[in-house]
Protein backbone atom coordinates (compact mmCIF):
# COMPACT_ATOMS: atom_id res chain seq x y z
CA UNK A 1 0.00 0.00 0.00
CA UNK A 2 1.30 3.73 -1.03
CA UNK A 3 1.71 5.89 1.56
CA UNK A 4 -0.30 8.51 1.29
CA UNK A 5 0.84 11.77 2.55
CA UNK A 6 -2.16 12.35 5.05
CA UNK A 7 -0.20 9.57 6.84
CA UNK A 8 2.90 10.93 6.43
CA UNK A 9 1.15 14.46 8.18
CA UNK A 10 0.42 12.12 10.64
CA UNK A 11 3.14 10.14 11.26
CA UNK A 12 4.89 13.57 11.75
CA UNK A 13 3.02 14.99 13.86
CA UNK A 14 3.03 12.23 16.09
CA UNK A 15 6.58 12.26 15.79
CA UNK A 16 7.62 15.54 16.59
CA UNK A 17 4.94 14.98 19.68
CA UNK A 18 5.94 11.57 20.86
CA UNK A 19 7.72 12.69 24.05
CA UNK A 20 4.56 14.96 25.08
CA UNK A 21 2.34 12.12 24.52
CA UNK A 22 3.61 8.99 25.24
CA UNK A 23 3.21 9.00 29.55
CA UNK A 24 -0.04 9.78 28.77
CA UNK A 25 -1.05 6.65 26.40
CA UNK A 26 1.13 4.80 28.87
CA UNK A 27 -0.86 6.18 31.99
CA UNK A 28 -4.44 5.26 30.06
CA UNK A 29 -5.03 1.74 31.06
CA UNK A 30 -4.03 2.70 34.51
CA UNK A 31 -5.78 5.45 35.83
CA UNK A 32 -8.74 4.48 33.88
CA UNK A 33 -8.87 1.53 36.56
CA UNK A 34 -8.33 3.19 39.33
CA UNK A 35 -10.69 5.78 38.80
CA UNK A 36 -13.56 3.12 37.97
CA UNK A 37 -12.89 1.83 41.15
CA UNK A 38 -11.11 4.09 43.34
CA UNK A 39 -11.50 7.50 42.83
CA UNK A 40 -15.40 7.75 41.47
CA UNK A 41 -16.12 5.35 44.83
CA UNK A 42 -15.12 7.36 47.08
CA UNK A 43 -17.30 10.48 45.90
CA UNK A 44 -20.52 7.96 45.08
CA UNK A 45 -20.04 6.77 48.72
CA UNK A 46 -20.37 10.66 49.94
CA UNK A 47 -23.46 10.63 47.47
CA UNK A 48 -24.95 7.61 48.82
CA UNK A 49 -24.92 8.91 52.19
CA UNK A 50 -27.23 11.39 51.79
CA UNK A 51 -30.04 8.36 50.96
CA UNK A 52 -31.69 6.13 52.66
CA UNK A 53 -31.65 2.93 50.25
CA UNK A 54 -31.90 -0.40 51.13
CA UNK A 55 -30.08 -1.20 48.34
CA UNK A 56 -32.50 -2.66 45.96
CA UNK A 57 -35.73 -0.24 45.59
CA UNK A 58 -35.73 3.29 45.09
CA UNK A 59 -33.25 5.30 47.40
CA UNK A 60 -35.02 8.19 49.10
CA UNK A 61 -33.08 11.72 49.37
CA UNK A 62 -33.24 12.52 53.44
CA UNK A 63 -29.88 15.13 53.39
CA UNK A 64 -28.00 15.23 56.60
CA UNK A 65 -30.47 12.95 58.59
CA UNK A 66 -27.73 9.44 58.54
CA UNK A 67 -25.20 11.98 59.62
CA UNK A 68 -27.75 13.15 62.92
CA UNK A 69 -28.67 9.78 63.45
CA UNK A 70 -24.65 8.69 64.10
CA UNK A 71 -25.49 11.30 66.87
CA UNK A 72 -26.98 9.29 68.85
CA UNK A 73 -26.16 5.92 67.83
CA UNK A 74 -24.30 4.09 70.92
CA UNK A 75 -23.12 1.57 68.97
CA UNK A 76 -21.06 4.30 66.53
CA UNK A 77 -19.75 5.63 69.35
CA UNK A 78 -18.54 2.57 70.89
CA UNK A 79 -16.95 1.98 67.40
CA UNK A 80 -15.38 5.25 67.11
CA UNK A 81 -14.02 4.96 70.54
CA UNK A 82 -12.49 1.60 69.66
CA UNK A 83 -11.20 3.09 66.31
CA UNK A 84 -9.09 5.25 68.79
CA UNK A 85 -8.15 2.45 71.01
CA UNK A 86 -6.66 0.94 67.63
CA UNK A 87 -5.01 3.86 66.71
CA UNK A 88 -3.15 4.53 69.53
CA UNK A 89 -2.10 1.25 70.73
CA UNK A 90 -1.10 -0.05 67.82
CA UNK A 91 1.40 2.18 66.99
CA UNK A 92 3.24 0.22 69.82
CA UNK A 93 4.19 -2.14 66.70
CA UNK A 94 6.50 0.43 66.05
CA UNK A 95 9.14 0.40 69.08
CA UNK A 96 8.05 -3.32 69.62
CA UNK A 97 9.74 -3.91 66.00
CA UNK A 98 13.07 -1.40 66.94
CA UNK A 99 13.55 -3.10 70.10
CA UNK A 100 13.35 -6.88 68.62
CA UNK A 101 15.22 -5.50 65.03
CA UNK A 102 18.15 -4.22 67.67
CA UNK A 103 18.31 -7.64 69.26
CA UNK A 104 18.24 -9.77 66.37
CA UNK A 105 21.23 -7.11 64.53
CA UNK A 106 23.90 -9.99 65.18
CA UNK A 107 26.10 -12.32 63.22
CA UNK A 108 25.64 -15.60 64.78
CA UNK A 109 25.30 -18.75 63.06
CA UNK A 110 21.72 -18.84 61.80
CA UNK A 111 20.80 -15.57 61.97
CA UNK A 112 19.01 -14.88 58.90
CA UNK A 113 17.21 -17.99 59.73
CA UNK A 114 16.15 -16.20 63.05
CA UNK A 115 15.02 -13.26 61.34
CA UNK A 116 13.44 -15.13 59.08
CA UNK A 117 11.16 -16.98 61.29
CA UNK A 118 10.77 -13.60 63.67
CA UNK A 119 9.11 -11.96 60.51
CA UNK A 120 6.31 -15.47 59.91
CA UNK A 121 3.24 -13.79 61.48
CA UNK A 122 3.40 -11.00 58.98
CA UNK A 123 3.27 -13.66 55.72
CA UNK A 124 0.29 -15.61 57.20
CA UNK A 125 -3.44 -13.99 56.99
CA UNK A 126 -4.99 -12.28 59.46
CA UNK A 127 -7.66 -14.74 59.27
CA UNK A 128 -5.33 -17.40 60.60
CA UNK A 129 -3.66 -14.75 62.82
CA UNK A 130 -7.34 -14.10 64.38
CA UNK A 131 -8.21 -17.99 64.32
CA UNK A 132 -4.55 -18.83 66.54
CA UNK A 133 -5.60 -15.88 69.18
CA UNK A 134 -8.87 -16.80 69.94
CA UNK A 135 -7.66 -20.01 70.93
CA UNK A 136 -4.82 -18.82 72.60
CA UNK A 137 -6.95 -17.00 74.36
CA UNK A 138 -9.84 -19.93 74.56
CA UNK A 139 -11.11 -19.77 78.44
CA UNK A 140 -10.79 -23.62 78.81
CA UNK A 141 -7.77 -24.15 77.25
CA UNK A 142 -5.96 -21.24 76.07
CA UNK A 143 -2.19 -21.01 76.39
CA UNK A 144 -2.72 -17.37 77.48
CA UNK A 145 -5.37 -18.26 80.26
CA UNK A 146 -3.06 -20.70 81.74
CA UNK A 147 -0.47 -18.37 81.87
CA UNK A 148 -2.45 -15.74 83.72
CA UNK A 149 -3.71 -17.89 85.81
CA UNK A 150 -0.29 -19.20 86.85
CA UNK A 151 0.21 -15.84 88.46
CA UNK A 152 -3.25 -15.78 89.56
CA UNK A 153 -5.20 -13.76 87.45
CA UNK A 154 -8.76 -14.51 85.54
CA UNK A 155 -10.82 -12.67 83.05
CA UNK A 156 -14.35 -13.26 83.02
CA UNK A 157 -15.54 -15.18 80.75
CA UNK A 158 -12.25 -15.35 78.78
CA UNK A 159 -10.29 -12.60 77.35
CA UNK A 160 -12.80 -12.44 73.78
CA UNK A 161 -15.91 -12.54 76.41
CA UNK A 162 -15.33 -10.05 78.47
CA UNK A 163 -16.63 -6.85 77.32
CA UNK A 164 -13.42 -4.80 78.55
CA UNK A 165 -11.04 -6.57 77.69
CA UNK A 166 -11.94 -8.04 74.06
CA UNK A 167 -10.97 -4.63 71.97
CA UNK A 168 -7.31 -4.82 73.98
CA UNK A 169 -7.15 -8.41 73.11
CA UNK A 170 -7.88 -8.36 69.66
CA UNK A 171 -5.74 -5.48 69.24
CA UNK A 172 -2.70 -7.65 70.63
CA UNK A 173 -3.58 -10.38 68.82
CA UNK A 174 -3.25 -7.35 65.42
CA UNK A 175 0.26 -6.35 67.03
CA UNK A 176 1.74 -9.68 66.31
CA UNK A 177 2.31 -9.29 62.99
CA UNK A 178 2.26 -5.55 62.74
CA UNK A 179 5.36 -5.96 65.40
CA UNK A 180 7.13 -8.22 62.83
CA UNK A 181 6.39 -5.68 59.89
CA UNK A 182 8.01 -3.06 61.90
CA UNK A 183 11.09 -4.86 62.94
CA UNK A 184 11.86 -6.08 58.81
CA UNK A 185 11.80 -1.88 57.67
CA UNK A 186 14.15 -1.50 60.85
CA UNK A 187 16.44 -4.23 60.09
CA UNK A 188 16.87 -3.26 56.72
CA UNK A 189 16.77 0.35 58.42
CA UNK A 190 19.78 -0.95 60.63
CA UNK A 191 22.08 -2.18 57.90
CA UNK A 192 22.49 1.14 56.18
CA UNK A 193 23.25 3.02 59.44
CA UNK A 194 26.58 4.71 59.29
CA UNK A 195 29.69 2.76 60.83
CA UNK A 196 31.75 6.24 60.89
CA UNK A 197 29.30 7.77 62.81
CA UNK A 198 28.36 5.01 65.18
CA UNK A 199 32.30 4.93 65.54
CA UNK A 200 32.74 8.85 65.85
CA UNK A 201 30.24 8.88 68.79
CA UNK A 202 31.79 5.86 70.25
CA UNK A 203 35.10 7.57 70.35
CA UNK A 204 32.87 10.51 72.15
CA UNK A 205 31.98 8.04 74.39
CA UNK A 206 28.44 7.88 73.53
CA UNK A 207 26.72 4.10 74.54
CA UNK A 208 23.46 2.45 74.83
CA UNK A 209 20.40 4.64 75.48
CA UNK A 210 22.08 8.05 74.56
CA UNK A 211 23.58 6.35 71.13
CA UNK A 212 20.61 4.89 69.85
CA UNK A 213 18.44 8.18 70.67
CA UNK A 214 20.89 10.62 69.21
CA UNK A 215 22.98 8.51 66.78
CA UNK A 216 20.88 5.59 65.61
CA UNK A 217 16.83 6.98 65.72
CA UNK A 218 17.66 9.61 63.50
CA UNK A 219 19.35 7.67 60.63
CA UNK A 220 16.11 5.42 60.92
CA UNK A 221 13.66 8.39 60.02
CA UNK A 222 12.87 7.04 56.54
CA UNK A 223 12.13 3.27 58.47
CA UNK A 224 9.82 4.77 60.99
CA UNK A 225 8.22 6.97 58.55
CA UNK A 226 6.94 4.04 56.60
CA UNK A 227 6.82 2.19 59.69
CA UNK A 228 4.34 5.10 60.74
CA UNK A 229 2.10 5.12 57.48
CA UNK A 230 1.64 1.32 57.24
CA UNK A 231 0.78 1.28 61.20
CA UNK A 232 -1.97 3.65 60.87
CA UNK A 233 -3.35 1.89 57.69
CA UNK A 234 -2.87 -1.10 59.24
CA UNK A 235 -5.09 0.40 62.64
CA UNK A 236 -7.88 1.94 60.59
CA UNK A 237 -8.21 -1.05 58.33
CA UNK A 238 -8.18 -3.31 61.11
CA UNK A 239 -11.36 -5.95 60.14
CA UNK A 240 -10.50 -9.43 59.73
CA UNK A 241 -9.20 -9.85 62.72
CA UNK A 242 -12.72 -8.50 64.70
CA UNK A 243 -15.08 -10.24 62.21
CA UNK A 244 -13.17 -13.91 62.57
CA UNK A 245 -12.64 -13.85 66.38
CA UNK A 246 -15.62 -11.90 67.82
CA UNK A 247 -17.99 -10.25 65.32
CA UNK A 248 -17.97 -7.35 67.28
CA UNK A 249 -18.94 -9.00 70.42
CA UNK A 250 -19.51 -9.45 72.79
CA UNK A 251 -22.47 -7.10 73.11
CA UNK A 252 -20.97 -5.02 70.33
CA UNK A 253 -18.48 -4.28 72.43
CA UNK A 254 -15.05 -4.95 69.96
CA UNK A 255 -16.49 -3.55 67.14
CA UNK A 256 -14.75 -0.57 64.67
CA UNK A 257 -15.84 1.96 62.24
CA UNK A 258 -14.89 -0.51 59.12
CA UNK A 259 -16.59 -3.06 61.01
CA UNK A 260 -19.76 -1.45 61.89
CA UNK A 261 -20.57 -0.28 58.69
CA UNK A 262 -19.87 -3.67 57.06
CA UNK A 263 -22.56 -4.71 59.58
CA UNK A 264 -24.88 -1.79 58.93
CA UNK A 265 -25.08 -1.95 54.84
CA UNK A 266 -24.51 -6.08 54.53
CA UNK A 267 -26.85 -7.32 57.80
CA UNK A 268 -29.07 -10.20 57.75
CA UNK A 269 -31.91 -8.00 59.03
CA UNK A 270 -32.14 -5.53 55.68
CA UNK A 271 -29.54 -3.71 53.57
CA UNK A 272 -28.91 0.02 55.08
CA UNK A 273 -26.73 1.35 52.20
CA UNK A 274 -27.15 4.92 53.63
CA UNK A 275 -26.46 4.28 56.86
CA UNK A 276 -23.32 2.40 56.32
CA UNK A 277 -22.26 5.27 53.97
CA UNK A 278 -22.28 7.96 56.62
CA UNK A 279 -20.22 5.50 58.69
CA UNK A 280 -17.24 4.83 55.73
CA UNK A 281 -17.45 8.97 55.44
CA UNK A 282 -16.60 9.29 59.01
CA UNK A 283 -14.08 6.69 58.60
CA UNK A 284 -12.54 8.27 55.46
CA UNK A 285 -12.67 12.04 56.89
CA UNK A 286 -10.28 10.42 59.92
CA UNK A 287 -8.18 8.92 57.05
CA UNK A 288 -8.10 11.78 55.24
CA UNK A 289 -5.82 13.62 58.15
CA UNK A 290 -3.45 11.22 57.89
CA UNK A 291 -3.50 11.23 54.09
CA UNK A 292 -2.56 14.51 53.84
CA UNK A 293 0.31 14.13 56.19
CA UNK A 294 2.32 11.18 54.39
CA UNK A 295 1.14 13.23 51.07
CA UNK A 296 2.64 16.83 51.98
CA UNK A 297 5.74 14.50 53.63
CA UNK A 298 6.64 13.08 50.17
CA UNK A 299 5.79 16.74 48.80
CA UNK A 300 8.39 18.00 50.73
CA UNK A 301 11.10 14.93 49.96
CA UNK A 302 10.01 15.52 45.99
CA UNK A 303 10.86 18.99 46.30
CA UNK A 304 14.09 18.10 47.89
CA UNK A 305 14.75 15.94 45.13
CA UNK A 306 14.80 18.82 42.26
CA UNK B 1 27.51 -1.26 64.11
CA UNK B 2 25.00 -1.23 66.59
CA UNK B 3 24.11 -2.27 68.85
CA UNK B 4 28.00 -3.55 69.56
CA UNK B 5 29.05 -6.73 67.80
CA UNK B 6 28.60 -9.66 69.86
CA UNK B 7 31.95 -10.89 68.82
CA UNK B 8 33.52 -8.20 70.87
CA UNK B 9 31.87 -9.51 73.85
CA UNK B 10 33.24 -11.40 76.87
CA UNK B 11 32.66 -15.30 75.86
CA UNK B 12 29.91 -15.94 78.75
CA UNK B 13 28.09 -13.18 76.83
CA UNK B 14 28.17 -14.67 73.23
CA UNK B 15 27.05 -17.87 74.96
CA UNK B 16 24.44 -16.43 76.54
CA UNK B 17 23.27 -14.80 73.59
CA UNK B 18 23.20 -17.59 71.32
CA UNK B 19 21.19 -19.75 73.74
CA UNK B 20 18.29 -16.82 73.79
CA UNK B 21 17.45 -16.24 70.48
CA UNK B 22 16.04 -19.40 70.13
CA UNK B 23 14.14 -18.94 73.29
CA UNK B 24 12.59 -15.75 72.28
CA UNK B 25 11.84 -16.91 69.28
CA UNK B 26 10.00 -19.82 70.46
CA UNK B 27 7.88 -17.32 72.80
CA UNK B 28 7.28 -15.11 69.97
CA UNK B 29 5.77 -17.60 67.76
CA UNK B 30 4.21 -19.77 70.55
CA UNK B 31 0.69 -19.20 69.53
CA UNK B 32 1.44 -20.98 65.81
CA UNK B 33 3.61 -24.02 67.54
CA UNK B 34 0.20 -24.11 69.55
CA UNK B 35 -1.44 -24.57 66.18
CA UNK B 36 0.74 -26.86 64.31
CA UNK B 37 0.27 -29.20 67.68
CA UNK B 38 -3.50 -29.15 67.36
CA UNK B 39 -3.30 -30.08 64.03
CA UNK B 40 -1.68 -33.46 63.84
CA UNK B 41 -3.36 -34.24 67.08
CA UNK B 42 -6.15 -36.75 67.12
CA UNK B 43 -9.54 -36.03 67.50
CA UNK B 44 -9.45 -38.43 70.46
CA UNK B 45 -7.39 -36.24 72.35
CA UNK B 46 -9.69 -33.27 72.46
CA UNK B 47 -12.96 -35.08 73.20
CA UNK B 48 -11.40 -36.18 76.49
CA UNK B 49 -9.72 -32.59 77.08
CA UNK B 50 -6.67 -33.07 76.75
CA UNK B 51 -5.05 -30.27 74.39
CA UNK B 52 -1.41 -30.25 75.18
CA UNK B 53 0.21 -33.65 75.54
CA UNK B 54 2.23 -34.47 72.27
CA UNK B 55 0.40 -37.19 69.79
CA UNK B 56 1.05 -40.57 71.04
CA UNK B 57 0.82 -41.74 67.04
CA UNK B 58 0.76 -40.14 63.59
CA UNK B 59 -3.02 -40.88 63.48
CA UNK B 60 -3.07 -37.05 63.22
CA UNK B 61 -2.30 -36.71 60.02
CA UNK B 62 -5.55 -37.88 59.10
CA UNK B 63 -6.47 -34.26 60.01
CA UNK B 64 -4.98 -33.59 56.53
CA UNK B 65 -6.07 -36.40 54.53
CA UNK B 66 -9.42 -34.91 55.61
CA UNK B 67 -9.00 -31.51 54.93
CA UNK B 68 -7.47 -32.13 51.09
CA UNK B 69 -10.03 -35.02 50.35
CA UNK B 70 -13.44 -34.72 52.44
CA UNK B 71 -13.82 -30.74 52.47
CA UNK B 72 -14.40 -27.61 50.23
CA UNK B 73 -10.62 -26.62 51.06
CA UNK B 74 -9.15 -27.91 47.55
CA UNK B 75 -12.35 -25.78 46.06
CA UNK B 76 -11.62 -22.78 47.86
CA UNK B 77 -7.74 -23.43 47.18
CA UNK B 78 -8.38 -23.08 43.22
CA UNK B 79 -10.22 -19.85 43.63
CA UNK B 80 -7.74 -18.73 45.27
CA UNK B 81 -5.27 -19.42 42.33
CA UNK B 82 -7.45 -18.39 39.92
CA UNK B 83 -7.99 -15.02 42.13
CA UNK B 84 -4.13 -14.10 42.93
CA UNK B 85 -2.32 -14.92 39.42
CA UNK B 86 -4.25 -13.30 37.02
CA UNK B 87 -4.25 -10.32 39.78
CA UNK B 88 -0.51 -9.73 39.78
CA UNK B 89 -0.03 -10.47 36.37
CA UNK B 90 -2.23 -7.46 35.43
CA UNK B 91 -0.81 -5.54 38.07
CA UNK B 92 2.47 -6.09 36.56
CA UNK B 93 1.51 -4.88 33.26
CA UNK B 94 -0.68 -1.71 34.24
CA UNK B 95 1.36 -0.85 37.07
CA UNK B 96 5.03 -1.15 34.56
CA UNK B 97 3.08 1.19 32.31
CA UNK B 98 1.99 4.43 34.81
CA UNK B 99 5.45 3.57 36.74
CA UNK B 100 7.11 4.26 33.45
CA UNK B 101 5.17 7.28 32.69
CA UNK B 102 5.65 8.72 35.73
CA UNK B 103 9.21 7.99 36.31
CA UNK B 104 10.83 8.94 33.20
CA UNK B 105 8.69 11.47 31.77
CA UNK B 106 8.31 15.66 32.89
CA UNK B 107 4.87 17.29 32.63
CA UNK B 108 2.28 19.30 34.46
CA UNK B 109 0.23 16.83 35.84
CA UNK B 110 2.68 14.17 36.83
CA UNK B 111 2.82 14.49 40.40
CA UNK B 112 -0.63 14.97 40.51
CA UNK B 113 -1.69 11.56 39.08
CA UNK B 114 0.77 10.04 41.23
CA UNK B 115 -0.56 11.55 44.69
CA UNK B 116 -3.82 10.39 43.19
CA UNK B 117 -2.23 6.73 43.26
CA UNK B 118 -1.10 7.22 46.35
CA UNK B 119 -3.55 8.97 48.50
CA UNK B 120 -6.07 6.11 46.85
CA UNK B 121 -3.81 3.12 47.99
CA UNK B 122 -4.78 4.62 51.37
CA UNK B 123 -8.44 4.87 51.34
CA UNK B 124 -10.17 2.51 53.98
CA UNK B 125 -12.40 -0.52 51.88
CA UNK B 126 -15.45 0.73 53.60
CA UNK B 127 -15.62 4.13 51.53
CA UNK B 128 -15.19 1.76 48.21
CA UNK B 129 -17.46 -1.39 49.70
CA UNK B 130 -20.99 -0.25 48.35
CA UNK B 131 -19.51 1.38 44.98
CA UNK B 132 -17.46 -1.40 43.66
CA UNK B 133 -20.45 -3.66 45.38
CA UNK B 134 -23.08 -2.40 42.80
CA UNK B 135 -20.91 -1.90 39.77
CA UNK B 136 -19.95 -5.70 40.17
CA UNK B 137 -23.53 -6.53 40.19
CA UNK B 138 -24.11 -4.25 37.16
CA UNK B 139 -21.25 -6.05 35.04
CA UNK B 140 -22.69 -9.23 36.16
CA UNK B 141 -19.92 -10.23 37.81
CA UNK B 142 -21.01 -11.10 41.06
CA UNK B 143 -19.98 -13.82 43.00
CA UNK B 144 -17.48 -14.67 40.04
CA UNK B 145 -13.97 -14.61 40.35
CA UNK B 146 -13.67 -12.11 37.42
CA UNK B 147 -15.46 -9.76 39.95
CA UNK B 148 -12.53 -9.53 42.19
CA UNK B 149 -9.90 -9.58 39.99
CA UNK B 150 -10.99 -6.83 37.86
CA UNK B 151 -11.45 -4.93 41.40
CA UNK B 152 -7.70 -6.35 42.60
CA UNK B 153 -5.65 -5.18 39.74
CA UNK B 154 -7.72 -1.73 39.83
CA UNK B 155 -6.93 -1.00 44.01
CA UNK B 156 -3.36 -2.50 44.06
CA UNK B 157 -2.32 -0.69 40.83
CA UNK B 158 -1.78 2.50 43.42
CA UNK B 159 0.29 0.82 45.28
CA UNK B 160 2.12 -0.82 42.09
CA UNK B 161 2.44 2.81 40.68
CA UNK B 162 4.25 4.07 43.60
CA UNK B 163 6.74 1.05 43.53
CA UNK B 164 7.30 0.87 40.34
CA UNK B 165 7.37 4.75 40.16
CA UNK B 166 10.13 5.00 42.30
CA UNK B 167 11.86 2.12 41.38
CA UNK B 168 12.40 3.98 37.65
CA UNK B 169 13.01 6.91 39.09
CA UNK B 170 16.75 5.39 40.66
CA UNK B 171 17.33 4.15 37.09
CA UNK B 172 20.37 6.00 35.62
CA UNK B 173 18.12 8.37 32.53
CA UNK B 174 21.48 8.51 30.83
CA UNK B 175 20.34 5.51 29.08
CA UNK B 176 17.05 7.18 28.26
CA UNK B 177 18.61 10.01 26.95
CA UNK B 178 21.12 8.15 25.12
CA UNK B 179 18.43 5.90 23.21
CA UNK B 180 16.29 8.80 22.26
CA UNK B 181 19.45 10.31 20.87
CA UNK B 182 19.93 7.24 18.36
CA UNK B 183 16.27 7.83 17.12
CA UNK B 184 14.43 4.46 19.26
CA UNK B 185 10.78 5.30 19.38
CA UNK B 186 9.51 5.87 22.98
CA UNK B 187 7.34 2.54 23.49
CA UNK B 188 10.70 0.58 22.62
CA UNK B 189 12.53 2.58 25.11
CA UNK B 190 9.83 1.36 27.72
CA UNK B 191 10.01 -2.30 25.74
CA UNK B 192 13.88 -2.48 25.37
CA UNK B 193 15.41 -0.14 27.76
CA UNK B 194 13.32 -0.09 30.86
CA UNK B 195 11.52 -3.12 30.80
CA UNK B 196 14.76 -5.73 31.24
CA UNK B 197 16.28 -2.96 33.89
CA UNK B 198 12.56 -3.70 35.75
CA UNK B 199 12.59 -7.31 36.66
CA UNK B 200 13.73 -6.69 39.70
CA UNK B 201 11.07 -4.83 40.93
CA UNK B 202 8.80 -6.60 39.11
CA UNK B 203 9.56 -9.65 40.79
CA UNK B 204 9.45 -8.11 44.70
CA UNK B 205 5.97 -6.54 44.09
CA UNK B 206 4.91 -9.65 42.57
CA UNK B 207 5.64 -11.53 45.58
CA UNK B 208 3.79 -9.17 47.80
CA UNK B 209 0.86 -8.56 45.82
CA UNK B 210 0.66 -12.16 45.61
CA UNK B 211 0.78 -12.31 49.19
CA UNK B 212 -1.57 -9.57 50.10
CA UNK B 213 -4.40 -11.05 47.36
CA UNK B 214 -3.67 -14.00 48.85
CA UNK B 215 -4.71 -13.26 52.19
CA UNK B 216 -7.54 -10.99 50.71
CA UNK B 217 -10.30 -11.60 53.22
CA UNK B 218 -12.46 -8.40 53.09
CA UNK B 219 -13.39 -8.02 49.55
CA UNK B 220 -13.47 -11.66 49.37
CA UNK B 221 -16.90 -11.56 51.66
CA UNK B 222 -18.23 -8.35 50.04
CA UNK B 223 -17.88 -9.74 46.13
CA UNK B 224 -18.37 -13.36 46.08
CA UNK B 225 -20.16 -15.92 48.28
CA UNK B 226 -20.15 -19.87 48.28
CA UNK B 227 -17.53 -22.11 47.63
CA UNK B 228 -18.09 -21.39 43.91
CA UNK B 229 -15.62 -18.41 43.99
CA UNK B 230 -14.79 -17.62 47.66
CA UNK B 231 -11.36 -17.54 48.13
CA UNK B 232 -9.47 -20.02 50.72
CA UNK B 233 -9.93 -17.09 53.99
CA UNK B 234 -13.52 -16.19 53.40
CA UNK B 235 -13.62 -20.75 53.03
CA UNK B 236 -12.04 -21.14 56.34
CA UNK B 237 -14.79 -18.95 57.86
CA UNK B 238 -17.42 -21.33 56.47
CA UNK B 239 -15.55 -23.95 57.57
CA UNK B 240 -15.53 -22.76 61.16
CA UNK B 241 -18.83 -22.95 60.96
CA UNK B 242 -18.78 -26.50 59.26
CA UNK B 243 -16.84 -28.45 62.25
CA UNK B 244 -17.64 -25.77 64.69
CA UNK B 245 -15.27 -26.90 67.52
CA UNK B 246 -13.17 -29.14 65.57
CA UNK B 247 -10.18 -27.82 66.32
CA UNK B 248 -7.82 -30.14 64.75
CA UNK B 249 -9.63 -30.02 61.18
CA UNK B 250 -9.64 -26.26 61.86
CA UNK B 251 -6.17 -25.93 62.55
CA UNK B 252 -4.85 -28.29 59.77
CA UNK B 253 -7.19 -26.17 57.20
CA UNK B 254 -5.40 -22.96 58.43
CA UNK B 255 -1.90 -24.31 57.83
CA UNK B 256 -2.96 -25.61 54.72
CA UNK B 257 -4.62 -21.99 53.52
CA UNK B 258 -1.34 -20.26 55.11
CA UNK B 259 1.38 -22.30 53.52
CA UNK B 260 1.46 -21.14 49.33
CA UNK B 261 2.17 -17.08 50.60
CA UNK B 262 4.48 -18.65 53.64
CA UNK B 263 6.29 -20.67 50.46
CA UNK B 264 6.53 -18.25 48.57
CA UNK B 265 7.82 -15.84 51.57
CA UNK B 266 10.69 -18.23 51.96
CA UNK B 267 11.46 -18.91 48.42
CA UNK B 268 11.77 -15.55 47.65
CA UNK B 269 12.50 -13.76 50.41
CA UNK B 270 15.13 -11.53 49.07
CA UNK B 271 12.61 -10.13 46.66
CA UNK B 272 10.26 -9.99 49.11
CA UNK B 273 12.21 -8.25 51.89
CA UNK B 274 13.40 -5.39 49.16
CA UNK B 275 9.95 -4.92 48.62
CA UNK B 276 8.45 -4.37 51.72
CA UNK B 277 11.57 -2.24 52.69
CA UNK B 278 11.48 -0.17 49.49
CA UNK B 279 11.91 3.10 50.62
CA UNK B 280 13.14 2.35 54.59
CA UNK B 281 16.63 3.78 53.69
CA UNK B 282 17.64 6.75 51.13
Amino acid sequence: MPVSEYDQVKRGWYRRNEIAITPYLFLIPGVFFFAVYVIFPVFQSFNISLYKWDGLGEAEYIGLENYRKLFDDRAFETSLWNNLKWLVLYLLAIPAGLMISLFLNQKITGIRLYKSLFFFPFVISQIVVGLVFSWFYDPTFGLFTKAIALIGLEIKGGVLGNPTAVTYGIIAAGLWPQTAYCMILYLTGLNSVDPEQVEAARLDGAKGWKMLWYVIIPQLKPATFIAFVVTIVGALRSFDLISIMTRGGPFGQSRVLSYYMFEKALSEYGFRMGYGAAIAVVLFMIMLVFIAYFLWSMYQDEKGAH
Amino acid sequence: MFPTPIEKQSRGIQIGYQAMVPVVLIMWLLPLLAVMLFSIKPEADFVSGDYWSLPANLDGLNNYYKVFFESDMPKYMWNSIRITIPTVIGCMILSSMTGFALGVYKFKANLWIFFMFVAGNFVPFQILMIPVRDLTLDIGLYNKVQGLILFHVAFQTGFCTLFMRNFIRALPFELIEAARVEGIAEWRIFWYVVLPLMKPALAAMAVLIFTFIWNDYFWAVVLTQGSEAQPVTAGITSFNAQFRAAYHLMSAGSIVAALPPVAMFFLMQKHFIAGLTLGAVK
